[in-house]
């Protein structure tokens, strides 16, 4: 594995810190390792934009030194979509929460994924909405505990990887914030990849998620993190039942698709070479 | 009846469970999350009678709350900001479709940029949709108004937003007297509206009309809605028999000869009323029901005073045209033969009223004849 790359200070509003997030909350790990793929990447500041939804992960705009947008809930995707088609060379990273995601936001993440829209969409999976306090997202895993569901909740929830694919992103990965350097390295990957690329960064939430669900505290969340997580790799030569209740990390899929800018422009230029012929 | 110690949250939660509510649907957001939360851990508890359904938007919440309704059942929402904003299009069908809702609408301002403060323009900016509006002024209001905004809407088929600030009343706690699921259930009783979908009765709800038939529906609902006035009073009455406490659509307080009115909406109101005594020549109306809209009430009791000036505390701003209970109220001034001037108190972005401001507007002596606008954040 490549060494883990410096934390390019320039590219944090240090001004703003400390952040607002309670102690132990993986956001902050997860927010770090996009900086240290942006400096892997090798881009320059002037070009990152970064989209974000609102809640605690989304958070993260306010301390990343780029261009950075606050949306509204759910549709960061949106603008970031009108973003990229008017500004093309943008790289465009967009962080969401799973609630932001996968339910106020489903509609768009579908249609961003089905589009193959060059965007970077880093989701911080959490299993919780953490900023309004613990209820329970369509990502919660079925039977945990939120304040809308205090005996568990009952609906299943979404595998977000599966749903991007079957919608037709182009590239699916998962990482863990327990493990900071292979996440660094999945967001790079994304980012090279040319088509829509989903991140799913598992992330402890102990105030809103964790204490409801008896998890322990951060060290308790990132240790069980780190115990359940297989590589793909090694998942590939594991049989289901070993696989219960496994994380499994790395790049889930990866695939060629016409990106939708390009084939737009593309388009455009052949229009409008016709037209002056 | 137990006296407890709560918030305008958990008293509003008191009263969707104490009304027999069939059906809660709702998407978190603050200020208002924790009337779903409470209604969630009653549920959980076997205390809350009703099916709750945790939706993946207010939009879908509005959606699921009008499905249950064309059955029949008795179903409360709750949202504030965003929230009621992404609501829109649903504000407006459950209106026409004339489905009896009741929903708690919490005030917080709307971005961009985020603010969680109390401005008023989220429920205001709904005021033209059809659903009647009732503004509150204390935890205790907040859990008798939904008691009462289920029998008004039931009985005249619109659906109901019973609006409060968001923090000073939504999070701060106060003494409520609770009456008891039974009690309740007396003064209200089961819902006794027609399902609009009926096993054996099929039929094809909400299709499309011509203009001229949407006219009609219009003018009927609008009608329905004037009426509705008089229909709160006698629902006022009654509860005023039954629990001891009443709230009229439109309330004054003129203590003596005044020559200055405050007029305001929700906690503003009741921060006006504690001033009262300690301002000369002023008096309070305050504005309970905003839709309907009681003009008629309103410019029979300016009618009657010999007032100088009225100051509307507006905690919103329709931008390009000002305060929105100003105009409003301007429409109850036309009748009058020489109307007193205006002084509209901006406070949008949902900034802190404090007794001082007040004094310190009220003290200025301007040539203001006819309208002034005066920005809160410039008396801060
Ligand atoms: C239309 C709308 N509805 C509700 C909200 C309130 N809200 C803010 S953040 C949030 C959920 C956050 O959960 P998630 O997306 O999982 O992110 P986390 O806070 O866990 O990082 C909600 C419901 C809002 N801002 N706008
Ligand atoms: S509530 Fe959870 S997600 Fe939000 S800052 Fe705290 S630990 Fe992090």
């Amino acid at each position: 594995m490549a060494p883990i790359e410096q934390l390019n200070l320039d590219f944090l509003r240090t001004k703003k810190l400390p952040h607002i997030w309670c102690p132990g909350c993986g956001n902050g790990i997860v927010t770090a390792a996009l900086v240290r793929a942006i400096v892997r990447a090798g881009y320059d500041q002037r070009d990152v934009v970064i989209v974000s939804g609102i809640g605690c992960s989304s958070r993260a705009a306010g301390y990343l030194n780029f261009n950075t947008l606050h949306t509204t809930h759910g549709r960061a995707l949106a603008f970031a979509t009108g973003l990229k088609m008017a500004r093309p060379q943008l790289k465009i990273f967009v962080i969401m929460g799973d609630g932001d995601c996968s339910a106020i936001g489903g509609n768009h993440f579908i249609h961003a994924a089905r589009r193959n829209i060059d965007l970077n969409a880093v989701i911080i999976n959490n299993y919780i909405y953490g900023m309004t306090g613990g209820q329970h997202s369509p990502l919660t895993p079925l039977g945990k505990k939120a304040t809308t569901a205090p005996l568990g909740t009952l609906e299943r929830p979404f595998e977000l990887l599966e749903l991007a694919r079957g919608a037709g992103a182009t590239f699916g990965a998962r990482g863990i914030a327990a493990q900071p350097r292979q996440l660094e390295q999945l967001i790079a990957r994304g980012a090279a990849h040319k088509g829509f690329s989903v991140i799913e960064a598992l992330s402890p939430c102990p105030v809103a998620y964790g204490r409801r669900n008896k998890q322990g505290g951060a060290v308790e969340m990132l240790k069980a993190m780190k115990e359940n997580a297989v590589s793909v790799e090694r998942a590939s030569n594991m049989d289901a039942q070993a696989l219960a209740g496994k994380i499994i990390t790395g790049v889930i899929f990866t695939r060629e698709a016409p990106e939708f800018c390009e084939l737009y422009y593309q388009l455009i230029e052949q229009e409008s070479k016709k037209n002056s012929n | 009846m137990p006296v407890e110690l709560i918030t305008g949250n958990q008293a509003a939660a008191l009263a969707v469970q104490r009304a027999g509510v069939e059906l809660v649907a709702a998407y978190p957001i603050t200020p208002q999350t924790a009337i779903v939360e409470t209604l969630a851990s009653l549920h959980a508890q076997g205390e809350l009678k009703g099916e709750f359904v945790s939706v993946e938007s207010e939009y879908a919440a509005l959606a699921c709350c009008s499905g249950a309704a064309a059955a029949g059942a008795r179903v409360f929402t709750a949202t504030s900001s965003h929230g009621l904003a992404y609501m829109h299009e649903m504000i407006h069908w459950c209106a026409g479709a004339r489905f009896p809702i009741v929903m708690a609408g919490v005030n917080r301002a709307l971005g961009g940029p985020w603010c969680l403060d109390p401005d008023q323009g989220d429920s205001l900016s709904q005021r033209d949709t059809g659903w009647l509006q009732l503004y509150c002024s204390s935890a205790q209001e907040v859990f008798d108004t939904i008691i009462q905004a289920y029998a008004l809407a039931e009985k005249i088929m619109l659906p109901c937003m019973v609006i409060y600030d968001g923090f000073y009343i939504s999070h701060t706690y106060e003494t409520v007297d609770i009456p008891d699921r039974e009690e309740v259930q007396r003064f209200l009783g089961p819902p006794s509206f027609a399902a609009q979908v009926q096993p054996g009765l099929p039929a094809n709800l909400h299709g499309l009309s011509t203009g001229e038939t949407q006219a009609k529906l219009v003018r009927e609902r609008h009608r329905t809605m004037k009426e509705a006035l008089a229909v709160l009073k006698e629902i006022n009455a009654r509860f005023a028999a039954a629990f001891n406490r009443k709230y009229e659509p439109v309330e004054a307080y003129f203590p003596g000869k005044i020559k200055n009115v405050v007029v305001a909406a929700g906690a503003c109101a009741d921060t006006v009323r504690w001033c009262l005594p300690r301002l000369a020549d002023t008096g309070l109306i305050r504005l309970k029901a905003l839709r309907p809209f009681p003009g008629e009430e309103i410019s029979l009791l300016l009618e009657k005073q010999k007032i100088e000036r009225i100051v509307v505390v507006d905690r919103n701003c329709s931008t390009g045209m000002g305060g929105i209970l100003a105009q409003e109220l301007k429409a109850a001034l036309y009748p009058l033969n020489s109307p007193p001037a205006v002084y509209d108190l901006i406070l949008a972005g949902g900034i802190d009223f404090t007794p001082q401001m007040l004094q310190r507007l009220l003290a200025q002596r301007e040539p203001h004849r006819g309208f002034a606008e005066i920005w809160g954040v410039d008396l801060l």
